[in-house]
């Protein structure tokens, strides 16, 4: 720890990191909810086939998929929504914290967030892309 | 079973998950994964996928409260995450090349070895460490309210950060193989052999239990081993279970439901590796 002002402005950088991750996980839960009762409401009724590992469609495995999916208001479509949302908060995180190590000229951890997110974004777009 | 069935018994399950595993600190994956593949026979790969998402949830949801009174050390995970994240993406990647079976004879013995850490005594160290020369370089000391949010803070210092880095990546490979947030070893990494205050390596590792476990959801859910039916009642229900028990922690008899959170935690691995030896998980 330097001086006050960084102190400061390290102080500023948690309350903004802890309100994304409030409300990225309430909004993800939120949208999850209102797909499963969607889901529910038109299939609750069917047998559940726990079945045999078969891996999911495209349209459950893929961003634009799942955006088409949830589109036109599937069930399953918005609840995969509410998952990508889900995974997507620690990203924004991440995100945030390199905006924040910047704001304070602190290269170092500016280009530890950055690596961390390239690693992130790598993994995401990089499996669930297309 | 119908469909409103099974997603009203994962559901409650995942609610009783949620809420022993934030009362002791383990989490709730910890359980849900044997539950969901011994009692209902759902393919582990699915299980998997269903227990990362809720890690994401309970993890980003507790952290936001310790972030802000100020214990998180965020250097040292934004730092530590590169190790974690490797190794979950390196984690999720094994977990399409070996077989079932052996992803439940480790994860049986995980839970073994989390079990025996969460109930091992935890003394805080007297002194704080000497900041070496790699972790002042990386600016990692700070400090925290040791006496409470309005207490004066305390400083500390940081050492060993390779061995540390490399202990991380292990729990990255461990959390992407097996969906839980490997927050154990976390803790170990960051209280033994960093050397530091045992509160902030809790509230740090859990804070960067969310990073790693998006890390290897993004490649499950590409593979498809994120199914949304299985998924939407874990992740809601051990979101609820986990709220409920940051809220009785205040009153729950804590030491009581750690044991027997722990004897459940080593009935469940025992049935794990059983199962997985015989081949029938």
């Amino acid at each position: 720890m330097t001086a006050g002002a960084s102190d400061w402005s390290d102080r500023r950088l948690e309350s903004v990191v802890g309100s994304i991750l409030r409300w990225g996980v309430s909004a993800a839960a939120l949208v999850v909810a209102l797909g499963g009762m969607t889901y529910l409401s038109r299939h609750g009724g069917e047998p559940f086939s726990t079945g045999l590992f078969r891996g999911e469609p495209e349209e459950f495995r893929t961003v634009p998929g799942i955006l088409r999916s949830a589109l036109s208001w599937r069930g399953r479509g918005i609840i995969q929504l509410g998952l990508l949302m889900l995974i997507a908060t620690p990203v924004a995180r991440v995100a945030f914290a390199a905006a924040g190590f910047a704001l304070e000229g602190d290269r170092l951890y500016v280009a530890v967030a950055l690596l961390v997110l390239t690693l992130l974004v790598y993994s995401i777009a990089g499996h669930a892309g297309v | 079973m119908t469909v409103l069935a099974f997603s009203a018994l994962v559901f409650s399950a995942s609610v009783a998950a949620g809420f022993l595993g934030s009362l002791t600190g383990l989490g709730g994956g910890v359980v849900i994964v044997p539950l969901l593949t011994l009692a209902l026979k759902i393919d582990i790969h699915y299980a998997i996928g269903a227990s990362l998402v809720s890690v994401i949830a309970t993890s980003s949801g507790a952290a936001a409260a310790y972030v802000r009174e100020g214990f998180t050390n965020l250097r040292i995970g934004m730092f530590l995450e590169i190790a974690t994240t490797i190794g979950a993406i390196a984690g999720a990647g094994l977990a399409a090349r070996v077989s079932t079976s052996a992803i439940a004879v480790v994860f049986g013995a995980t839970l073994l070895l989390a079990a025996w850490l969460n109930l091992r005594p935890r003394a805080e160290h007297l002194e704080p460490a000497h900041t070496d020369r790699i972790a002042g370089w990386l600016r990692m000391d700070g400090r925290y309210p040791a006496a409470g949010p309005e207490g004066p803070a305390r400083g500390y210092g940081v050492r060993n950060v390779p061995g540390g880095f490399a202990l991380m990546g292990l729990a990255g490979v461990l959390s992407g193989l097996l969906g839980i947030g490997s927050g154990a070893l976390k803790v170990l990494a960051m209280d033994q052999v960093m050397r530091l205050p045992f509160k902030v390596s809790t509230t740090t590792s859990n804070f960067m239990i969310g990073v790693t476990a998006a890390a290897s959801a993004g490649v499950y859910l590409g593979r498809g081993y994120i199914d949304p039916g299985i998924t939407m009642p874990v992740m809601l229900g051990v979101l609820a279970g986990a709220l409920l028990g940051a809220k009785a922690l205040v009153r729950a008899p804590v030491r009581v439901l750690r044991w027997v959170f722990s004897a459940l935690i080593v009935a469940l691995a025992v049935e794990m590796i059983r199962n997985g030896m015989r081949g029938t998980v």
